[in-house]
């Protein structure tokens, strides 16, 4: 694998040939990748250029012999992210500003945090997008991912039935809810697939030193995404954790449950605790060279630029009342301190 | 000899087709009646309801001097059975095909299924695929079911028509033993008026449905009175 | 791991080994008797059964999903997320497999063979069990073609039940849910776990009637 990108490209003149050239060997790459050949070595992205690489095979090189112009096909990002994050509606109303910016395409894959990290491991992904802070520190010390950024957070809820068996309504904390639903070992559906909610709800229950097991009959482990999991403890009855988001998009479809931790609103959430931080990690190309590593990073300073949090910090309000995620980047902080 | 069927104005209609068109027919308990002619003719037809397999259409055929009803009693479908012109056995031994009506009957009957695969000659064979034999071997597997049975009544439709001679020879042999030995009635179709006249009693002429010519079977080709019989007689009818 | 495995095999083959026998045992008669004897508006029927043979198991799914909701009609059952839901959701997918290819096997069974077993003497019922038993090896493959189908099907057994840890999870849905967590490894293992047990309940299916030399 060439080390020093840099050194292709020192003359105009030279620029174009290496351009042609690239374009030859990645239409090679993408025709030997398709006949299956995990050995094949694909040319490294290029970290500096000024012309965005193509990923078109059947693209032409441009004609022009001077400056290099703008490729007017649209490139595509693939998005590894979690389910709740598809499911809030978020990147449906944010990512058409980045396809216009940036004339791109992104191909959102939404699945378990486990799974979307994992895309990232195997270079299936150019960039992820999860709540799972701890995962994502060994994403990036593995060397799968480069260059973290925080963009927002949310919170997570208890929901359960309106009559509320087990007595929880109104608690301060989720570990005290816990404690209170094993004691009285009322239904709890839990997502158990190692997602960033099953996280979040594993460590809640190891605060309060607890380890329910499947035999005990009322913890329910399903192994489904939040959509999922929210309508079976509607059907079965049962408390559940959730993030916020998911819990506002698919209240309509749940008349028999509540929120009975969290409070009506981020601002009411009186359980820190239950704070969901995200992050966005562009797939480390030296890993995983074929990955498109400079539209990943646009995309991560994108999301993180103060614009696009001020659109986070909005999606919502008209819809619930309320915003779903608050916005965490570097930048906006600077900007509203 | 009493008579067993009588069939009166009976009619077989197929859609628009008069396939069978019977003014009346007698058939005598334990003779051989031979009923010849074209293809298309309704001998199968008429077969099929002697067998009682089909109702006729209209008229009334009796047996053994009651009426039979459109839709006939088991008991009374289960004195007659049929050997068709192919053999149509079970995908099973030569052993399970001749049982095979005494099964359905809730019958065991070991030694019958012996002694009737002993009367065609197929003892060796008893345990082979029945399919796997050749086509006069089959054909004698299928006789041999059918007498297991002892019917009151045989019916053959064309049995040795696809055979060699020395099949026919053996069949035909079985056929007037069982009928000299067991009284048993049998009406065969044959295209065979060489057989016919071996083998029958009385021969008739089944012309487009309607019975032209019915008399032993010595007037039948010594003094044919229909011109149409003369004619089939004599080998000039085409067909 | 392997303690875990084995509710998880155990209930696939109990579903759907429920679910075919079933469906084999409504679905083989149905099918001889719509060969043997057509009805008036047979070949209206013939449609239904055979565009039901191509009906995605999701979407039996979610019928039966619909059905015994709390908010549905039969939500009195109380069978959603259990068993006897995903046994049902399995009978349905199943029933027209079998229904149609035992019908398009006895069909192709010699019409004068039936003629010839009413001569000898067969009632109605009695000429059914004969065909059905030359046409074994169609009919075997009806069961097998039907086994296949749902032992591997995903769709309707995460909906009617669950995918609930130590009750309602089963091969496929497990191999969902681990190639959800990432562990693609352990999901290709449960999915060559999969394979093999369609491998060999087919070889046991297959023997069971016996293949005889013509």
């Amino acid at each position: 694998m060439t080390k020093n990108h840099n050194e292709a490209f020192t003359q105009p003149g030279e620029e174009m040939r290496s351009l042609k050239f690239f374009n030859l060997m990645l239409v090679v790459a993408l025709m030997l990748a398709a006949c299956g050949g995990a050995a094949t070595t694909p040319p490294p992205a290029p970290t500096a250029t000024t012309v965005p690489p193509t990923q078109a095979p059947t693209n032409p090189p441009p004609t022009s012999t001077t400056a290099p112009t703008p490729v007017p096909e649209p490139q595509t990002l693939r998005l590894a992210t979690t389910t709740s994050t598809a499911d809030s509606g978020l990147l449906d109303a944010i990512l058409p500003d980045f396809e216009a910016k940036y004339n791109a395409r992104v191909d959102v894959v939404a699945v378990g945090t486990g799974q979307a990290l994992e895309l990232g491991t195997k270079g299936d992904a150019d960039v992820v997008l999860v709540h799972a802070r701890s995962r994502e520190d060994k994403f990036v010390a593995d060397g799968d991912g480069l260059n973290r950024l925080d963009v927002m957070y949310n919170d997570f809820v208890l929901v359960g039935p309106k009559d509320d068996p087990a007595g929880v309504n109104g608690l301060a904390t989720a570990k005290e809810a816990f404690a209170t639903i094993a004691d009285k070992k009322s239904a709890f559906a839990s997502r158990g697939d190692d997602s960033g909610t099953h996280s979040k709800e594993k460590s809640i229950w190891a605060s309060a030193t607890i380890t329910p097991t499947v035999e005990s009959g009322w913890y329910l482990s399903i192994g489904q995404g939040m959509g999922e999991t929210l309508l079976f403890a509607n059907e079965k009855l049962a408390y559940t954790i959730s993030d916020r988001g998911t819990w506002l998009a698919q209240q309509e479809n749940l008349p028999n449950l509540t929120v009975v931790v969290g409070g009506a609103s981020i601002a009411e959430n009186k359980d820190k605790g239950l704070l969901n931080p995200y992050g966005v990690i562009p797939v480390n190309p030296e890993k995983h060279p074929g990955v498109n590593f400079e539209l990943a990073t646009n995309f991560a300073e994108w999301i993180a630029s103060v614009e696009t949090q001020k659109a986070i910090a909005d999606y919502g309000k008209d819809k619930f009342g309320e915003p779903l995620f608050y916005p965490s980047s570097v930048a906006w902080k600077a900007a509203n301190p | 000899m009493a008579e067993l069927y009588r069939l009166t104005a009976v009619k077989k209609i197929y859609g628009d087709r008069v396939a069978l068109n019977i003014a009346s027919l007698t058939v005598e308990g334990g003779e051989i009646l031979a009923i010849v002619g074209p293809s298309g003719a309704g001998k199968s037809t008429l077969l099929r309801l002697l067998n009682f397999l089909e109702p006729p259409s209209s008229g009334q055929l009796w047996f053994a001097g009651e009426a039979a009803p459109v839709q006939p009693p088991l008991t009374l479908l289960r004195r007659v059975t049929t050997v068709f012109q192919r053999p149509l056995l079970l995908n099973r031994s030569v052993r399970g095909n001749v049982a095979y009506g005494l099964q359905l009957r809730g019958e065991r009957g070991e030694g019958q299924v012996e002694a009737a695969l002993n009367r065609v000659g197929l003892t060796d064979f008893a345990d082979r695929p029945a399919r796997a034999l050749s086509g006069g071997e089959m054909q004698r597997v299928a006789l041999a079911r059918a007498l297991v049975l002892n019917p009151d009544v045989l019916l053959l439709d064309e049995p040795t028509a696809n055979l060699d001679p020395y099949n026919v020879g053996l069949i035909e042999t079985i056929v007037r033993n069982q009928n000299e030995t067991q009284q048993t009635t049998v009406v065969m179709v044959t295209h065979n008026i060489f057989q016919a006249r071996r083998l029958a009693h009385r021969t008739g002429l089944l012309l487009n449905g309607e019975l032209v010519e019915l008399a032993s079977t010595a007037d039948f080709f010594e003094r044919p009175r229909d011109p149409r019989a003369a004619a089939f007689v004599k080998g000039e009818m085409a067909y | 791991m392997f303690a875990d495995l084995f509710p998880i095999v155990f209930l696939s083959l109990y579903v759907s080994g429920v679910a075919l026998a079933v469906a084999a045992v409504v679905g083989i008669p149905i099918g001889a008797a719509m060969a043997l004897r057509p009805l008036p508006g047979q070949r209206l029927v013939d449609l239904i059964v055979y565009t039901g043979m191509g009906l995605p198991p999701v979407v039996v799914g979610l019928a039966v999903y619909l059905l015994l909701s709390r908010s549905g009609p039969l939500g009195i059952l109380n069978w959603l997320f259990t068993p006897p839901a995903m046994i049902a959701a399995q009978t349905i997918i199943a029933l027209p497999l079998v229904i149609g290819l035992t019908m398009s096997a006895v069909q192709g069974v010699d019409p004068a063979l039936r003629l010839q077993v009413r001569a000898l003497g067969a009632t109605p019922a009695q000429v059914m069990w004969t065909v059905l038993a030359e046409a074994k090896l169609g009919v075997m493959a009806a069961i097998v073609a039907a086994f296949g189908g749902i032992i591997s099907e995903v769709g309707a057994v995460m909906l009617v039940g669950g995918n609930i840890e130590g009750s309602t999870r089963v091969l496929t849905t497990a191999i969902v849910l681990e190639t959800r967590k990432g562990n693609f490894e352990l999901a290709l293992a449960l999915g060559g776990v999969l394979l093999v047990l369609a491998f060999v309940s087919n070889f046991l299916l297959l023997r069971l009637p016996g293949r005889r030399a013509n």
